[in-house]
């Protein structure tokens, strides 16, 4: 495999990885700003408490990346999504700011506000992520100098915003399901009704997203539909979704869990797979597409690059999962861990 | 103002500027942290114990601002400085990707169970924790500061295919300014933190509170303070001050004040530097000491900035005013930790009023230390972004209108003029109350059970 493909598929790692990671946590943040009792949003953020800032980690990572591996797709989608970027940048600062600072002051107007800071963080981003994605796979205006020739408005088109309806309902389904494993009494039971009526909404989003995108991207599908990878995915997804709703239903969270990890990875793949070798295609003319072989870092800074992910990931992996590990177990309703 | 190079600029000082505020009380604070958990742990001692636990909260606090605030920073090369980012990425991006991965997993990892997980892992883990953050954030900073080296002093790299493309990762990490610049930087951090965990302790012993932990806290803080500000001072201040003259020449004579190349400069004190013609006005200086410190030899050439085309300058005021009110804060801080040892010498420290009030007050001078350094260094390195490369005008996105920054720099401004009042809120409240008693003896199982237990 040459390098370019690797580094490709390094950063569908990095961003498969943060979708499922943060995504439980913005998730439980949207589930948290639906929530009218003050010891559930607590809760909610106690049960992310020691991970969130980890997962977040892995977004940053991958804006470093791609930075690293293909700086040009990084300046012009960057640039690109400017006025976006102050939609989510804010966002991103509040929910950080309230998750800590929000049991600092003993005032219930304090934790109030903290609580919408963390909900509307935590929804921004999660609706942003889906977003971002259909404006990539719909194609950006780019022009021949590669750079992004759109509004901010354009980008808020009904393919993108359908995209990030989709996210939402991803990030809260898979939210819900981590409450259900950290959870008891009756935000349990609330998280097990928010988990079931979410699947739904994914189940939909998901069929209408891929309606959608035969309309909006179609030459982008049918590349994808013409990669066996794609099917496998697709099957994956099929199975992992429908062993959500099972075991949803028959309260085994760890699996459901593990279950939604793979329907969002799946879902994740299917994106890249339609993608390769493109990373934003242009809408303006396929030519002046940004793409992994044109648009990459010389393959020295590649190979250097891989090597230090090959030493520095293994211990990332390694203590994340310790982490989790002290972690485990129930929160304990207004108990904090 | 129209221009949307000028706007970036003032956005990137402003952004960049907010975020330091927290990463050099974090990383000074997470060592110091290091030491006190460490006694609370190995002797078993009430008094580090709540001291630990105290400054480990108002360190989590801190931390988080300093995270929220940081995330800007990863977005901003891409969205205001695109065209910096096509021509340098090849080279800028690997440190900070090695940045993410060697120093940001680790620190948030480890916060998570050093903040959260006292009971749910064993003293020694706990400890290692606070290693492990005060290790990672130090690691971020050693790879934030060689991709801004970079910038300062670039090495390794070819231009080639129309951009800086990587040569060797060794020159370019460790290129002439890197180390000098990382050690410096270092010890002005634990400066920062040694007078933030002295400025709490004297707020506290002035309300009266704890003052078992505060007065231990202070003599800490007074014994740390004084060697980290002599060491940021000297080996690391001067090494860093004699590396520029060496490999960025305009930079030096414009924060030193040299205007006119000459043997024996002298070192300029204090002056008003002024322009058209560039001259310094009411200088105070030292014959010759100039050529001396930089170069060993009394008569020794140092170029001023008539060596260089006026197209090559940077502004000339700014940089000298921050680099001597640096230089100043630098010796008052000095002057202030030496002072408290001192009146420790003398067993004043936890009884003289009147040194706690000088405390408190110089405690936020370390930050503003570090921000007149930053402007110096920044400042000085224009009209270059990365120099002799890329001038600053040739670096920002070509899509970028003022309006669109101005929308963000207005926004993020507020979001940021709200953080901080949040900031200082809790602080202020946080101090005022003190730390808390200790949980009754071996409380841990009973307020945080084992996983075992909550199943």
């Amino acid at each position: 495999m040459d390098l370019n493909t690797m580094w490709f598929l390094l950063l569908g790692i990095l961003i498969a990885v943060y979708a499922v990671l943060d995504g439980f946590d913005l998730g439980v943040g949207v589930i948290s700003l639906f929530s009218r009792r003050e010891d559930h949003r607590k809760t909610c953020a106690d049960t992310i408490a020691p991970v969130w800032d980890g997962n977040e980690v892995w977004l940053i990572t991958g804006g470093a990346m791609l930075l690293a591996a293909f700086p040009p797709v990084y300046a012009t989608v960057f640039s690109g999504f400017y006025l976006a970027f102050l939609l989510l940048l804010p966002a991103l600062i509040v929910r950080a700011v309230s998750i800590e600072y929000r049991n600092v002051v003993d005032s219930p107007r304090w934790r109030r506000a903290w609580d919408w800071g963390f909900g509307i963080g935590s929804l921004v981003p999660s609706v942003l992520f889906g977003v971002a994605v259909g404006n990539i796979l719909r194609g950006l205006p780019i022009d021949a100098a590669g750079d992004f020739r759109g509004t901010f408005l354009g980008l808020l088109n009904p393919y993108a915003l359908l995209l990030g309806l989709l996210s939402l309902s991803m990030f809260v389904t898979h939210g819900a399901i981590y409450l259900g494993m950290k959870a008891t009494g009756g935000l349990q039971a609330r998280a097990t009704a928010a988990a079931a009526r979410a699947w739904v909404a994914w189940v939909v989003l998901y069929l209408g997203a891929t309606a959608a995108t035969a309309m909006a991207a179609p030459s982008l599908l049918a590349d994808g539909l013409r990669r066996p990878v794609s099917w496998a995915f697709a099957a994956l997804l099929v199975a992992s979704l429908a062993l959500v709703r099972v075991w949803i239903g028959s309260g085994a969270w760890g699996r459901a869990f593990a279950a939604s990890s793979t329907a969002i990875v799946s879902v994740t793949s299917l994106a890249g797979a339609a993608l390769y070798p493109r990373l934003a295609p242009s809408s303006l003319d396929p030519a002046w597409s940004l793409d992994i072989f044109r648009h990459s870092s010389s393959p020295r800074t590649m190979l250097t690059m891989l090597v230090i992910v090959a030493i520095g990931l293994p211990f990332v992996i390694g203590y994340t999962i310790w982490v989790y590990r002290v972690f485990r177990g129930r929160v304990r309703e207004g108990g904090g861990y | 103002m129209d221009d949307p190079v000028l706007l970036s600029r003032i956005q990137f000082a402003m952004t960049i500027g907010f975020h330091f505020l927290f990463p050099p009380i974090t990383i000074g604070l997470a060592w110091l942290l290091v030491g006190i958990e460490y006694m609370a742990w190995r002797r078993k001692d009430p008094v580090f114990e709540r001291m630990g636990r105290f400054f480990g909260k108002l360190f989590g606090l801190t931390f988080a601002v300093g995270v929220a605030t940081g995330i800007v920073m990863e977005f901003q090369f891409g969205s205001n400085w695109a065209a910096y980012s096509r021509f340098v990425g090849d080279v800028f991006g690997a440190p900070l990707a090695a940045e993410a991965i060697f120093g940001f997993f680790l620190e948030s990892a480890f916060l998570g169970v050093y903040l959260l997980g006292r009971g749910r892992v064993s003293r020694g883990v706990h400890w290692v924790s606070i290693l492990m953050v005060a290790i990672g954030a130090t690691l971020s900073a050693f790879w934030i500061l060689v991709a801004n080296s970079w910038m300062q002093t670039p090495a390794g790299h070819v231009f080639a295919n129309g951009r800086a493309e990587l040569a060797s990762l060794y020159e370019a990490v460790f290129n002439p300014s890197t180390l000098p610049r990382f050690f410096h930087t270092l010890s002005a951090t634990l400066v920062t933190g040694s007078f933030f965990l002295g400025g709490v302790a004297a707020f506290m012993l002035i309300r009266g509170r704890a003052v078992d932990v505060a007065s231990r806290a202070l003599l800490i803080a007074v014994a740390a303070g004084a060697l980290s500000s002599v060491l940021t001072a000297y080996p690391t201040g001067h090494e860093h001050a004699r590396q520029v003259a060496r490999t960025q020449p305009e930079k030096f004579a414009a924060i030193e004040g040299v205007y006119a190349t000459g043997a024996g400069a002298p070192l300029i004190l204090f002056a008003l530097p002024r322009s058209d013609p560039p001259r310094l006005k009411a200088r105070v200086e030292i014959p010759k000491l100039l050529s001396l410190l930089t170069f060993g030899d009394l008569n020794a050439e140092v170029p001023g900035i008539d060596r260089f085309p006026p197209e090559d300058l940077p502004p000339l005021w700014l940089p000298f005013v921050s680099f001597h009110n640096m230089v100043l804060i630098g010796m008052w801080l000095s002057a202030v930790a030496f002072l408290g040892l001192f009146l420790h010498w003398r067993g004043r420290l936890s009884t003289y009023r009147p040194y706690w009030w000088l405390f408190l007050v110089s405690s936020p001078l370390p930050l503003a230390a570090s921000q007149f350094g930053w402007v110096a260094a920044e400042v000085g390195r224009q009209p270059w972004i990365v120099y002799k490369v890329m001038r600053t005008s040739d670096a920002v996105s070509p899509t970028l209108t003022a309006g669109d920054v101005w929308v963000s720099m207005i926004s993020l401004g507020l979001v940021y003029l709200v953080l901080l009042a949040v900031y200082l809120g809790v602080l202020w409240r946080k101090a005022s109350q003190g730390p808390d008693p200790l949980p009754p003896s071996n409380p841990a199982p009973a307020a945080n059970p084992a996983p075992a237990e909550v199943q």
